[in-house]
């Protein structure tokens, strides 16, 4: 069956989730394309968005006109070609609320799984539980036609595991998209050894017609993007707690996440990153990349703590950041929490923040922020231009900061040591397009 | 037309902010001034500086397409918000796309020449961040002829007019040659911007100006031969000055010395429904400022300041070869040395330009002509160019459309 066919009925489960609904976004974008290509003329499309949470359902289909009519906006220039023969479609005024109309209405939503049967094409989207998953495949191959290939965004489970639990004889993969999938242009690849030729074949073809890197990844739990960010979060985790002697915890987890974002000049910091996944999915990650990965302790009790204290971070309906390891106001972190009296201790330049900042040391010469860089054509200069006075400064920041470089070197090394990764590129990236950091883990900067 | 037998003065130049993104104050999800703001705004700078605004005898507002971005029309009846005075005087709007303001300009120097008027208040406002890009380029496209040209036109449709100029121009004159002029006019543009704290660029801090501009094109997400720094933005705001005859600058207070004379002008006007002959020409530019100079007897060797209608760098480069500074073919070249750089041989878009100040299009004719107040009678702030005895004249260039209705006027102090 070819990549076209396969597509007319495509089932996502765990619709209404962060990743269901961009996956969702991105499959209705798609198929209103499809459908629009003269040799498709008059053929049927279905979209099933299945999940068990029906009140959410109103908002889904809200979040898809409006992020549809976003994606119409910025594609104008190939609609309109798209459309050219169509007469009564002249302005832009007319032709992104066709594109708009046309993608909604391939789409169908319900609860119930037997909306999927037909479907051809299945992505699972469901929370990151092993056993809800293998459940839900186990049914909906019952469901479903014999060859229908099976598509999961797990982070940490291993493939091979779905597969041989769910007894789906190779027909599912490791699509792994980046939050927010519609943005991010990463998507990592797991095949498992058993994954077949022809679903390697969609999902490649898949990945090319929504426009996503696809970085290849082997089937170990976490794979590369989730390796390399889990221990690199426990990494800054284990110097916050070493820096609470002179700084209180807290304390340690303002400078950890300070030193990350500036001086490692990333987008954001450790903590703010870990807030943005939500601190419960990164602790559920850590648990299950724990639970099969051996020799190596990747557990972290300070997360089981937050999540009893219900400080988990992660997004508002309206897209703004929760509060969890930072206090956010506008989207900036304002404040950290402290554990011990549950509640945030708010930044204080003319206090204790200040103090902290004082001890860090100036930033070496040549520092600019990562949105600076981002846009700067001669990024790689002057990040090596820093890097370099960084070595050469003696001042606590810059020494907390050579060690998260060489620590996150190391982590993205073992990546490729392990064969997680098929190499050094290819972590590198992952950490560029899904984390849109500007340089890799594996450089030559330190 | 010919030579008004009275002489036609324009004094009391006022511009607002233009606003839009690279201004620190815009942000697109929060409420902004509409309309009515700017206008009262533009009107109220202006009879700050004259005595009793009940002198003023008429106004002229030139707008190109509220009725699409605002969903306002009867723009004449907005001007006696401006001041009480003004009520129940005859107004009138004008409209000829991006070059609206140059028509409100000419139709005010009308009523004077024609002894109507003795004090004419002119007005040119646009406030177009009321759509997303996208949409506003449809709105813009009205500047074309919708009939014929929208459907097979580009999502952008007046980026795409003007990329096809680009693009001839590449064939003819070579890519680099072309794309180097460009980014030196777009590198002009910022840097005589960040001298004025109205222009939308003002805040602009980026360190290398001419790389920007050398972005090469990409026709997946923009057109085919320009990019973004190619272009002007899409700007909110008004500006506005006075016409006047000797008595009226009598009647309300002014000094000749604080005003200048409008010593020729020239307008043509070519059919919407035809696309340029030669892409590589802006002959209606050329008509238009040929007249100017009939009238006037002057020539670009008696011009020390020059306002071009730069919407688009390519735009300001061909319009220095329409004006006579450069011969067919020379412009790139001309503005790579330098040549209309502040202060050297041509100061040329001195406040920053469509590109650099912003361009609130139905109103950017009327801010050419204020800043040709401000530059003659020394008014213009940082901005000041040195002006040059041997070449008192001032001359403005305002375009609507595809080079199609076009405004020049030419000015010099007043004595
Ligand atoms: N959030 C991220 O950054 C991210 C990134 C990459 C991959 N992932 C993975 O994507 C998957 C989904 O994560 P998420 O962050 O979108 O979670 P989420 O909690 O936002 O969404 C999960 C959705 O699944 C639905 N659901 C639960 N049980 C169901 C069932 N039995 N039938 C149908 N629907 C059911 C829930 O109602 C919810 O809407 C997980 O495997 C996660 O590891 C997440």
């Amino acid at each position: 069956m070819d990549f076209d066919q396969r597509l007319h009925n495509v089932t996502i489960i765990g619709a209404a989730g962060k990743m269901g609904s961009g996956i969702s976004l991105l499959l209705a974008a798609e198929m209103a394309k499809a459908k629009n290509r003269p040799e498709n003329k008059g053929s049927s499309y279905r979209l099933n968005l299945i999940d068990i949470k029906d009140e959410a359902m109103d908002g889904l289909w809200n979040y898809m006109q409006a992020q549809l009519t976003k994606i119409g906006e910025k594609s104008t220039v190939f609609l309109r070609d798209m459309y050219k023969n169509r007469e009564n479609l002249v302005e832009n005024f007319d032709i992104i609320p066709q594109f708009v109309s046309d993608a909604l209405s391939v789409i169908r939503m319900g609860t119930d799984l037997n909306m999927a049967k037909n479907s051809k094409v299945i992505f699972e989207a469901v929370l990151e539980n092993k056993d809800l998953k293998v459940d839900l495949l186990k049914k909906l191959d019952s469901l479903c036609p014999d060859d229908t290939l099976y598509l999961t965004n797990t982070s940490s489970i291993p493939i091979n595991v779905l597969n041989d639990e769910a007894n789906l004889g190779g027909r599912i993969i490791g699509f792994h998209f980046y939050n927010p999938p519609v943005v991010q242009r990463l998507a990592e690849l797991i095949s498992c050894d058993k994954t077949t030729s022809e679903l390697k074949e969609f999902s490649n073809e898949l990945a090319k017609r929504l426009r996503k890197v696809i970085v290849p990844a082997n089937d170990i739990a976490g794979f590369i993007g989730n390796g390399h960010f889990l221990r690199d979060g426990l990494y800054a985790i284990s110097e916050a707690k070493r820096l609470a002697g002179d700084f209180t915890l807290a304390g340690g987890i303002y400078v950890m996440d300070k030193v990350s974002r500036d001086l490692l000049v990333r987008p954001m910091g450790i903590f703010q990153l870990i807030d943005y996944v939500g601190v419960d999915v990164y602790q559920c990650i850590s648990e299950t990349v724990d639970s099969y990965i051996e020799g190596e302790d990747l557990k972290d009790d300070l997360l089981q703590k937050m999540v009893d204290k219900k400080v988990l971070g992660g997004q508002m309906a309206d897209g703004s950041q929760k509060d969890g390891f930072l206090k956010y106001e506008k989207g900036r972190p304002a404040g950290v929490y402290d554990l011990d009296k549950s509640e945030y201790k708010m930044f204080d330049p003319d206090g204790w923040s200040g103090e902290v900042d004082r001890k860090l040391g100036e930033y070496p010469d040549g520092f600019y922020p990562w949105r600076k860089l981002l846009i700067d054509l001669k990024k790689n200069d002057k990040l090596s231009g820093f890097f370099n006075n960084l070595k050469s400064t003696d001042t606590l920041g810059a020494k907390l900061a050579l060690a998260y470089l060489k620590n996150s070197k190391e982590i993205g090394q073992k990546l490729v040591d392990s064969k997680v990764a098929n190499s050094a590129e290819d972590v590198n990236a992952v950490l560029l397009n899904g984390f849109y950091h500007l340089y890799g883990p594996i450089n030559n900067y330190i | 037309m010919k030579r008004p037998k009275k002489k036609v003065y324009a004094t009391c130049g006022f511009n607002t902010i233009s606003l839009g993104t690279g201004r620190r104050e815009f942000h697109p999800k929060k409420p902004r001034p509409g309309l009515e703001y700017y206008i009262q705004e533009a009107g109220k700078g202006v009879i700050a500086q004259m005595n009793d605004p009940e002198n003023i005898d008429e106004g002229v507002i030139g707008n190109f397409m509220a009725a699409r971005f605002n969903k306002q029309g009867n723009l004449a009846a907005l001007i006696p918000t401006i001041h009480p005075s003004l009520e129940f005087k005859p107004h009138t709007r004008v409209e000829g796309a991006c070059g609206s303001g140059g028509l409100a300009l000419l139709t005010s120097v009308k009523s004077i020449a024609s002894e109507l008027s003795d004090v004419v208040l002119t007005i040119g406002v646009e406030v177009q961040n009321t759509y997303k890009a996208i949409y506003g380029a449809d709105i813009l496209g009205g500047a074309g002829h919708y009939l014929s040209q929208r459907k097979n036109g580009h999502a952008y449709f007046f980026p795409g007019q003007f990329s096809d100029r680009a693009g001839a121009c590449y064939d003819k004159f070579g890519y680099e040659h072309m794309r180097k002029g460009m980014a030196c006019w777009y590198k002009q543009a910022v840097e005589n911007a960040r001298r004025n704290p109205k222009a939308q660029e003002y805040h602009n801090t980026a360190e290398d100006l001419f790389a920007l501009g050398m972005t090469p094109p990409n026709p997946k997400v923009f057109v085919d031969h320009l990019n973004v720094y190619d272009c002007s933005k899409v700007s909110d705001g008004a500006s506005a000055l006075l016409f006047c005859s000797e008595e009226g600058l009598k009647k309300i207070g002014i000094d000749k010395k604080d005003a200048i004379e409008v010593v020729g002008f020239g307008i043509a006007v070519a059919d919407v429904t035809k696309l340029p002959e030669d892409l590589t020409i802006m002959d209606t530019t050329k008509k238009a400022v040929e007249k100017a100079y009939n009238m006037s007897g002057l020539g670009p060797q008696d011009i020390g300041v020059l306002e071009l209608h730069d919407c688009f760098t390519i735009g300001g480069i061909l319009a220095l070869e329409a004006t006579g500074f450069c011969k067919y073919g020379e412009a790139s070249g001309f503005v790579q040395d330098g040549k209309t750089n502040f202060n050297s041989e041509i100061s040329t878009n001195s406040t920053g330009g469509l590109i650099g100040f912003g361009h609130y299009t139905g109103g950017t004719g009327v801010r050419q002509a204020a800043d040709c107040v401000h530059q003659l009678t020394e008014k213009a702030g940082n901005c000041q160019v040195k002006l040059n005895p041997d070449k008192p004249y001032a001359l403005m260039i305002s375009m609507g459309g595809n080079d199609r209705t076009v405004t020049a006027m030419i000015f010099r102090r007043a004595e």
